[in-house]
């Protein structure tokens, strides 16, 4: 019996993997992968069978998190944004070396067309280098089937999988169809090989010639993959490899099926067999996949100077951004003009009235007042510096604030202020969420702690990770004594609550700390406005 | 049948209900549907937009191409606007002129309302204003989803109860007060159309 339901990427995959006898789901939010753990922390059978679903400190921490649940023979998905996996990028490297025992998925949403990211790094690459299998569905039924696909083949491979998403397959939904009886969990079993969880350079020298080995065995299936096919076309004078999400782009193109032989990949390794098919039996190859040219970039090579390779790197589709309907039928009209199928639409101009509405600090958010009171003082001075971070308050850059000079990475605004005021920059000034203050911010305040430096570290606290719509926050209730655990002078860890009607105290407040000679941490308080709206109409 | 539509507004107005009470109504119908949307900063104030496709047939992409939409369906008048190129020469465009005004430069009133004047298909009225006169001004997104319905391949019932299983939970006051608000949507666009 299947039950049809309607769901987006990210909830599809989490249902699977529930479905697929699920023990422990690990992740810090990020979009477009919030809604993953989300889903999994509101389904029944997390209550029933006792599934972990709490939010980790960062993506590092979930991923060893994961590691340990795996070691112990059960089950495991770990969820991030790409950049995420930067952070994770230690555990998930090395976690390729060590190995899974119970099935692990470590789940990678990229963000294409930066819809709410720095940049567009593409996951495939980590699993690359870490000897990662990867999979990308290109919909949501295949989130969802790829789920168990996913675990068993972490558990017959003993690796973990990479598991690739993109915003527009994360963030859409679809109908899915699932099982209605799930798997039963494993039960706590160890290593077969104990001495590869150990990654001292003797055991990891052996364990890294039996990965190389394992990734080989992994291209083997690869080829025989379900989600893998070779589907053959008339028209050989173009044979398509299509990846993931862009499969369905490429059959938006050619409703009644593509004139040309068709490579979907969904499962990684690359299969070669299946790939050198398509190029003995075609005159040139379009590769076509969202995000960066990873697998354009392999057929390539260096030596490749056939030019019977086009998709990004030869221009035939864009090379930044998402891929689109548009951009594939373009690529498409540029290399066969002459194709009847592909028929001309005609597009009606822009309308020249529009103007951009840019998003904005919600009215009644707190970050407003510390960003209205921290502008006031900071025009005392002659050349004030304000390092910002990852959250809502990274819209401070906006007017009416342009209140801040740098955003880099979570964590990075404590960090960045220091090695300025290590360079003689006077004030500098950091200001960073709860939520990334004990994501990435705690070490990098230790730095400065050790040496005294001479900065202000605004934390804005709002109680919540607003930003992704406003989870728990590892922080919350222990911010002040967090900093003073770390050794921050008792004197200069302020609190203060983020009110209109203090804007003047706090003026006072930044202005004294600013000129203490000395590291000083501010804790400006204010619930977020959308979570006490929340609170207020669950206390009704 | 086929429709595809372009959903536009502001960060919090609402019209992602519409899309979940569009893909209730399609999920009971047996019908294919996808539904894209894009969460995280852009729920701040900013422009928001969901592409929603519903079909018979199997739908490939989770975005509309260019030139493809049958309907722009917008809480807010220069949204509507904004999605023009998107819009199929045959399309209709059903929206909301309340304005949202957040930003400094918003254009005049009379600038949009010539502008919505000039396309071809237009259904446009004051929803606001309707929706607290029916129901509340809360509800104008079902005034929204109501004045839509007629250029949607699924007959007004079929969508009501879309809205009743997807309001279902929170009482019969509130799933009656929604569908007059739908109810008078559709009267309104219905001789509006004619």
């Amino acid at each position: 019996m299947k039950t049809k339901h309607l769901l987006l990427g990210d909830e599809a995959l989490a249902l699977g993997a529930l479905n697929a006898g699920l023990s422990g789901a690990y992740a810090y939010p990020g979009t477009p992968s919030t809604e993953i753990l989300e889903f999994v922390q509101g389904h029944p059978l997390t209550r029933e069978r006792n599934i972990h679903s709490h939010w980790s400190s960062n993506e590092k921490t979930a991923v060893e998190e994961a590691l340990g649940m795996s070691f112990c023979g059960k089950r495991a998905i770990v969820s991030m944004k790409h950049v995420g996996m930067n952070v994770a990028a230690d555990a998930f490297v090395n976690g390729g070396m060590t190995g899974a025992n119970g099935g692990l998925l470590v789940i990678g949403a990229d963000d294409p067309s930066m819809h709410s990211s720095q940049n567009e790094q593409d996951s495939r690459f980590y699993a690359q280098f870490a000897f990662v299998p990867t999979l990308e569905p290109s919909n949501q039924q295949e989130c969802y089937d790829m789920a168990r696909h996913g675990f068993e083949l972490s558990e017959q491979l003993g690796i973990p999988v990479l598991v690739r998403l993109v915003t527009r397959l994360s963030h859409s939904r679809a109908v899915v169809e699932t099982e209605n009886e799930p798997m039963p969990q494993n039960a706590l079993s160890y290593p077969k090989n104990p001495r590869q969880w150990v990654l001292m350079p003797a055991n990891s020298r052996e364990r890294y010639r039996q990965l190389l080995k394992d990734f080989d065995k992994a291209e083997q299936l690869s080829e025989t993959s379900p989600f893998n096919s070779y589907t053959d076309g008339a028209d050989k004078r173009l044979g398509i490899v299509v990846t993931g999400l862009a499969y369905n782009y490429l059959m938006e193109t050619f409703p009644e099926g593509c004139p040309f032989p068709v490579v979907k990949i969904s499962q990684y390794p690359l299969p070669k067999k299946m790939i050198g098919k398509l190029t003995d039996e075609c005159e040139a190859v379009l590769v076509i996949e969202e995000g960066q040219p990873f697998v354009e970039t392999q057929l390539r090579g260096v030596l490749d100077r056939t030019g019977r390779i086009y998709g990004k790197l030869s221009g035939e589709l864009p090379r930044t951004g998402e891929l689109t309907p548009d951009s594939v039928r373009k690529a498409f009209k540029t290399l066969c003009p002459s194709l009847e199928c592909i028929k001309e639409t005609e597009i009606l101009p822009a309308s020249q009235v529009t103007k951009p509405r840019p998003p904005a600090l919600c009215q009644g958010c707190g970050h407003r007042d510390v960003y209205g009171a921290l502008n006031d003082v900071l025009k005392e001075y002659e050349s004030p510096k304000v390092f910002g971070d990852i959250g809502c308050y990274t819209l401070g850059y906006l007017s009416p604030f342009n209140a801040i000079d740098t955003c880099l990475d979570m964590g990075a605004s404590i960090t960045m202020a220091k090695g300025a005021a290590d360079a003689g920059q006077h004030p500098a000034v950091a200001i960073i969420g709860d939520s990334t203050f004990t994501h990435s911010g705690m070490t990098g305040l230790l730095d400065a702690i050790n040496e005294n430096t001479p900065m202000v570290v605004i934390i804005s606290d709002n109680l919540t990770t607003g930003m992704t719509g406003g989870q728990d926050s590892q922080g919350t209730g222990k911010i002040e004594q967090i900093c003073l655990g770390l050794g921050a002078h008792p004197d200069h860890v302020r609190t203060i609550d983020s009110l209109p009607k203090l804007h003047d105290d706090m003026m006072k407040l930044f202005r004294e700390e600013i000129d203490y000679p000395g590291l000083s941490v501010i804790v400006a308080r204010r619930e977020c406005i959308q979570t006490a709206r929340r609170h207020a109409a669950k206390k009704k | 049948m086929k429709t595809d539509i372009v959903l536009a507004g502001v960060g919090g107005q609402g019209i992602l209900s519409i899309a979940t009470i569009l893909g209730a109504a399609a999920l009971k119908e047996d019908l294919h549907l996808k539904q894209a949307e894009v969460h995280g900063m852009s729920q701040r104030g900013g422009d928001v937009s969901s592409n929603l496709r519903l079909s018979s047939d199997p739908i490939a992409s989770d975005l509309i191409p260019l030139g493809g939409a049958d309907l722009i369906v917008s809480l807010e008048p220069m949204e509507a606007l904004r999605y023009l190129p998107y819009l199929s020469k045959t399309g209709w465009i059903v929206t909301n002129t309340a304005p949202f005004i957040n930003i400094p430069d918003y254009p005049e009133q009379n600038v949009l309302e010539n502008e919505l004047a000039n396309q071809p298909n237009v259904v446009a009225f004051d929803m606001d204003e309707l929706a607290k006169e029916v129901a509340s001004q809360r509800a104008s997104n079902m005034v929204l989803l109501g004045a839509a319905a007629p250029f949607i391949d699924l007959e007004p019932e079929k969508i009501e109860e879309g809205i009743r299983i997807v309001f279902g939970k929170k009482g019969e006051a509130i799933v009656e007060s929604n569908i007059k608000a739908f109810r008078a949507g559709l009267d309104k666009a219905k001789s509006l159309s004619k």
